[in-house]
Parts: C-alpha cells; sequence; structure tokens
C-alpha cells in the first residue's frame, strides 16, 4: 500500500521517513532471548536492591524452632540447621553475587581496557613489554591467581562489601580484557581518522580518549557484561572455598560450603537453590553477552 | 619445527621468571607470616623472640632479593625447597597429590571429548533445529553451572536416588582399579560437563564452517557417502581448532579442580594448594603457583605443535 502524504501543490513531496524503534526495542526484537535475560537481570537488581521490603524473613535471625524445614508455603526453599529462612538468604545473596560480580567486572574491564588501548596505540618496545607482563598473569588459571590475592589483601570493608574481594576478582579480569581491546585497538590504529586525527597535531591522550576509546566501546561492553558472569561464578567459588564472603553475611557460595554438606540428605533444599541461584543468574548474564554481542558486533570474537 | 620447539621453549623462561617473581612478590607483601600463624595461631603465648628466632631459622629475615635468588636457585635445579609448615621437601608434597589430580583431570578431558564430539557434530548438523535448541541450552548451562555445585549434586543424586555414596578413602588405580575408578569418576564427570561445554560450541561452529568449503560440496558432487564426508572430510579439518580449545582451556579443568576436590574430599593438588594459601606456607604455595603454570604453559606448547603437526598447511619459524 503506498502512504498517502499531504502534498500542497508546488512543494516538493516531503519523503516519508521510517522512524527506527528506540533500540531497547530493536534489541528486543533481534535478541529476544538477551532481552528477556536482561528483564530476569533488572528484576533481580530491583530484587535485592529492595530485599530488606520482599523478603519474608530476616536473613540473621535465628530461629531452632524451624530448622531444617522442606520448602512449604511459609518458606519457599525452607529453612537450614539455624532456621533461617532460605528463600531469605539466597535473595540477601543476590546483593552480594550482584554488588561484588559488577564492581569487580567493571574495575577489571575498566583497568584492563585502558592497558589494552594504550597497548595498542604505542605499540612497539612499550607495547611489547606490557603484553609480556599480560602474558605472565594469563599463565595463572583465573582461581589460583584470585585465591593468592585474597590472601594477600586480607579484608577491607566498605559498606559491608569487602573492597579486597572485589579486587582479587578483578585483578585475573585484567589481562584477558586488556588482550582482546588491545586487538581491537591495533585495528583502530590503522583507521583514516586516526591518521586525519595525527595529522591535525593532537597528542597521544586525546588521540587515545577521544578518538579510540569511543570506538573500542563496543567490544569494552561485551566483554564487561561476560565478566559479570565469569566474576559472580570466582566470588562463589571463593566464598565456598571459606576464602571470600564470611558468614553471617547471606552469599551463594557460602551457603553451599561447610555446612551444608553436613545435610545432603536431610535437607537437599540447602543445597540445590543456592546452587540454582548462582548458576541461573550466571546463565543470565551470559545469555545477555551474547546477545549483546551479536547485536554490537557480529564479527566480534570472545 | 625443532628450530621452532625450541625457540618457543626458550620463550617460557622469561614468562616463567615472570611468574615467580610475581608470586613470591605478592606473598611477601601479606602482613603477618606463617610464624606467627604457626607459633600463636592456637592463642598461645610466644615470646617474640622465639618467634624471631623461628623466622631466622625458616630464613625469612633474609632481604627479600636474597630470599628470591635463593628461591630461584632451586627452582632452576628442581629443588623447590621444603613446606614451611610439615618441614617436608615441596617436591614430596606435590607428588603425593599429582597422581590424583592428574588422573581426575585426564579423565575430565576424555569425558569432554566424548560429549563434546557427538554434540557439537549433531548441532552443526541440525543446525537451528530443536535439538541443535537443546544442544545450546546444555552447553550453555555447563558454562554457568559452578563445577562445585554440579558435583554436589551428582553426591545428592547418588545418595538419594541410589543410597550410595562414592567412597571416601583414594585407592591409586594401579591397587584396585573399581574403588578407584568408582571415586574419581564423579568429580571428572561434574568438572568434564564444564570443559565440554566449550568445546561444544568450539565442534559445532568450526563444522559449520567447514561444511560450507568448497571441498566439501566436491566430496558430495563426487557421490561420496554423507557420512564419510562429514567423518572423514568435515571431521578432519573442524577438529583442529578444537584442539586448541582444549589446551587454551586446559586453565579452565585446573580451576575447577581446585573447588570441586573441595566437595569430594579429594586431597589433590587443588586441595593442597588452598591448604597452603590459608596456612601462608610461602614455599609449598610457590612450588605449586609453578607447577601450575609450567604445565599451563607446556599445555599450550604442546597443542601448536600438535596444530602444526595436523595441519600440514601450518609451518612455524618459516624457511
Amino acid at each position: 500500500m503506498m502512504t498517502v502524504t499531504a502534498v500542497t501543490p508546488g512543494a516538493p513531496p516531503v519523503p516519508v521517513v521510517k522512524k527506527r524503534p528506540p533500540v531497547i526495542v530493536d534489541f528486543a526484537r533481534s535478541q529476544p532471548l538477551a532481552a528477556f535475560s536482561m528483564f530476569f537481570i533488572l528484576t533481580l537488581v530491583f530484587a535485592s536492591i529492595f530485599a530488606k521490603w520482599i523478603a519474608p524473613y530476616d536473613p540473621f535471625a535465628l530461629d531452632f524452632a524451624v530448622m531444617l524445614q522442606e520448602p512449604s508455603a511459609q518458606h519457599w526453599f525452607g529453612t537450614d540447621n539455624f532456621g533461617r529462612d532460605v528463600f531469605t538468604r539466597v535473595l540477601y545473596g543476590a546483593q552480594t553475587a550482584l554488588m561484588i560480580g559488577i564492581l569487580a567486572s567493571f574495575f577489571g574491564s575498566i583497568l584492563g581496557g585502558i592497558i589494552g588501548v594504550v597497548s595498542g596505540f604505542f605499540s612497539g618496545r612499550f607495547d611489547f613489554i606490557v603484553q609480556r607482563f599480560i602474558d605472565v598473569l594469563l599463565s595463572f588459571p583465573i582461581i589460583v591467581l584470585a585465591v593468592v590475592a585474597v590472601a594477600m589483601l586480607g579484608k577491607f570493608l566498605v559498606f559491608g562489601v569487602d573492597l579486597n574481594l572485589v579486587v582479587a576478582i578483578a585483578i585475573p579480569i585484567v589481562p584477558k580484557v586488556a588482550r582482546v581491546v588491545r586487538a581491537s585497538a591495533l585495528t583502530i590504529r590503522e583507521m583514516p581518522y586516526i591518521d586525519a586525527a595525527r595529522a591535525s597535531g593532537f597528542g597521544p591522550a586525546r588521540i587515545i580518549f577521544r578518538h579510540m576509546t569511543p570506538n573500542v566501546f563496543a567490544p569494552f561492553i561485551i566483554l564487561f557484561a561476560a565478566f559479570v558472569a565469569q566474576a559472580i561464578l570466582l566470588e562463589a567459588s571463593l566464598s565456598f572455598l571459606g576464602l571470600g564472603v564470611t558468614e553471617p553475611t547471606p552469599a551463594w557460595g557460602l551457603m553451599l560450603s561447610g555446612n551444608a554438606a553436613d545435610f545432603y540428605r536431610e535437607a537437599p533444599w540447602m543445597i540445590i537453590f543456592p546452587g540454582l541461584a548462582i548458576s541461573v543468574t550466571v546463565f543470565a548474564f551470559n545469555l545477555f553477552g551474547d546477545g549483546l554481542r551479536d547485536y554490537l558486533d557480529p564479527k566480534f570474537k570472545l | 619445527m625443532a628450530r621452532y620447539i625450541f625457540k618457543r621453549l626458550l620463550y617460557m623462561i622469561p614468562t616463567l621468571f615472570g611468574v615467580a617473581a610475581l608470586i613470591f612478590f605478592m606473598l611477601r607483601v601479606v602482613p603477618g607470616d606463617i610464624v606467627e600463624l604457626k607459633l600463636r595461631g592456637d592463642g598461645a603465648n610466644v615470646s617474640e623472640e622465639s618467634i624471631q628466632a623461628e623466622r631466622t631459622r625458616l630464613g625469612l629475615n633474609r632481604p627479600l632479593y636474597v630470599q628470591f635468588g635463593d628461591w630461584m636457585v632451586g627452582v632452576a635445579t628442581f629443588d623447590l625447597g621444603k613446606s614451611m609448615w610439615t618441614e617436608t621437601p615441596v617436591i614430596d608434597e606435590i607428588q603425593n597429590r599429582f597422581t590424583l589430580t592428574i588422573q581426575v583431570a585426564f579423565m575430565a578431558t576424555i569425558i569432554a571429548v566424548l560429549l563434546a564430539l557427538p554434540l557439537g557434530i549433531i548441532s552443526a548438523l541440525y543446525k537451528d533445529s530443536w535439538i541443535d535448541q537443546v544442544i545450546r541450552l546444555f552447553t550453555i548451562g555447563g558454562l554457568a553451572m559452578p563445577s562445585f555445585w554440579v558435583g554436589m549434586i551428582i553426591i545428592l543424586t547418588l545418595l538419594n536416588v541410589f543410597n550410595w555414596l562414592p567412597p571416601i578413602t583414594y585407592t591409586p588405580i594401579w591397587v584396585d582399579p573399581v574403588a578407584n575408578l568408582s571415586q574419581l569418576i564423579w568429580p571428572a564427570l561434574a568438572v568434564g560437563y564444564r570443559y565440554s561445554a566449550v568445546l561444544t560450541r568450539m565442534v559445532r561452529s568450526q563444522i559449520i564452517e567447514v561444511m560450507l568449503e568448497d571441498y566439501i560440496r566436491t566430496a558430495r558432487a563426487k557421490g561420496v557417502y554423507e557420512r564419510l564426508v562429514i567423518g572423514r572430510h568435515a571431521l578432519r579439518n573442524a577438529l583442529l581448532p578444537a584442539i586448541t580449545v582444549l589446551g587454551l582451556e586446559f586453565a579452565f579443568l585446573i580451576g575447577g579442580l581446585v573447588v570441586t576436590e573441595q566437595v569430594f574430599n579429594l586431597n589433590g593438588i587443588g586441595r593442597l594448594f588452598v591448604q597452603a594459601v590459608t596456612k601462608n606456607d610461602f614455599t609449598l604455595v610457590q612450588g605449586i603457583v609453578m607447577l601450575i603454570a609450567v604445565i599451563f604453559i607446556l599445555t599450550n606448547l604442546l597443542v601448536d605443535i600438535l596444530y602444526a603437526y595436523l595441519d600440514p598447511r601450518i609451518r612455524y619459524g618459516g624457511k
């Protein structure tokens, strides 16, 4: 069907420009799974922020009258060996996981991103030396690096968040992000607009931050999303080993360690639900990251 | 080829030196060392003098660079020193646990390959069908579930469904293979599942790519059976990059084991590592980290060599 436009005689016909849908709608259309994951993540974020009002119980209150109860209408996920409501603790655990996961991935990706861009920009000897450092960092499995870093840094609580734990989880992320961002920076460096910027007499700082950084933003944001998942897993592993978050703070990995293992037979819900929470959250971040990659930069390989 | 390998081995030295320096100085930043923990750990009232005496005995009072130099000389001569806690040589401590961890790692790799090959091939051949979606869900799930939790779920299932628990005491495979396997298959499964997820994705994307190649069309045009087209022509070419992933993700495996050993009460390297870190046993931590780094770097070298060997188009080092 033709689009009818009001045409005043004499005036050129006004072309009907199809308005692009808002980014979020476009994203949801092309990546429905990722959009759904994003919705889930946002819900989780809100639920954890308002946990105080949503949670049916106090996460710290011990109530030995209702120890090890199976899931019921009162206690959706059952209760643990101290009579604490598992659902409440899983909800509060989301606070810990998201806070540490997002912060660690943020710091790690920012630092890695800066190192990557700068190293890619200067190339030559400087790049060579930086890359050798990154080689060293990459020859540790991430958990090994994080375990040593956690032991080295100790605890440093700010508003109830162990900032040193965040740093320990961010450290293994830095070299990985730096590698990928550097590769992008190397291709961008050869682009005509960088030559143009150089020819205009701009200094390295300006070229790096005004011309290159915006162009490595797509891989950066994809990496950030992907590493939130990694960071959440790492936090859970560290807390499980007794090196991360400590009692009585509710954290998913911590809920699985220690006591939980004594109740395989009596209270399997103590093991099932926190693990499920980790898996579903990591799953959502992975799907979201994948979708974001396909949407922003289909050629980009992680 | 020999030159290439030699060059790569040579490159290992600075990287390993970097690893050694990093781990050494990272550990030394810790306030409070093993001596405090060892003598005062249980609240005992120990005089400052005996603490200093113990420090001197362990060589912790020497300047850092002397300690580091000493340790580096040791590493170069394959002497990793003594554990600061048990006073047994680090090599012996590691050796006892090493066979167990390597066996589990090896079994996990086999499980991962056995899972990933068929799954990857099927999902590539039935791309975008429901079966591809199911497999995709299975693999993303493998990436999302922490392997220690998969391990716990395995134990939970064994206990509640079969009313059976894997044996707790470790039996070497040459003593009683059945007892050994019935204990180690479960952690291998937990870690291998996660490992297989990465591999499945790689196999799938490689096969999809290879199936578009000219030689596949030629083979089909010749009237080669589809089974042979896939088995002989596609698979061989698709597997090469998959091998790389196997090497690259080896860290995954070790990382998974560090935590999973805890779940299954296995006294492997991972458990030893965590214990050593919490006890500030510097020499032991250093030894384990060096070992892991060496294995990691060697695996990657091995993968590259295998890659060149299997694909005659790739020749490293030129000329």
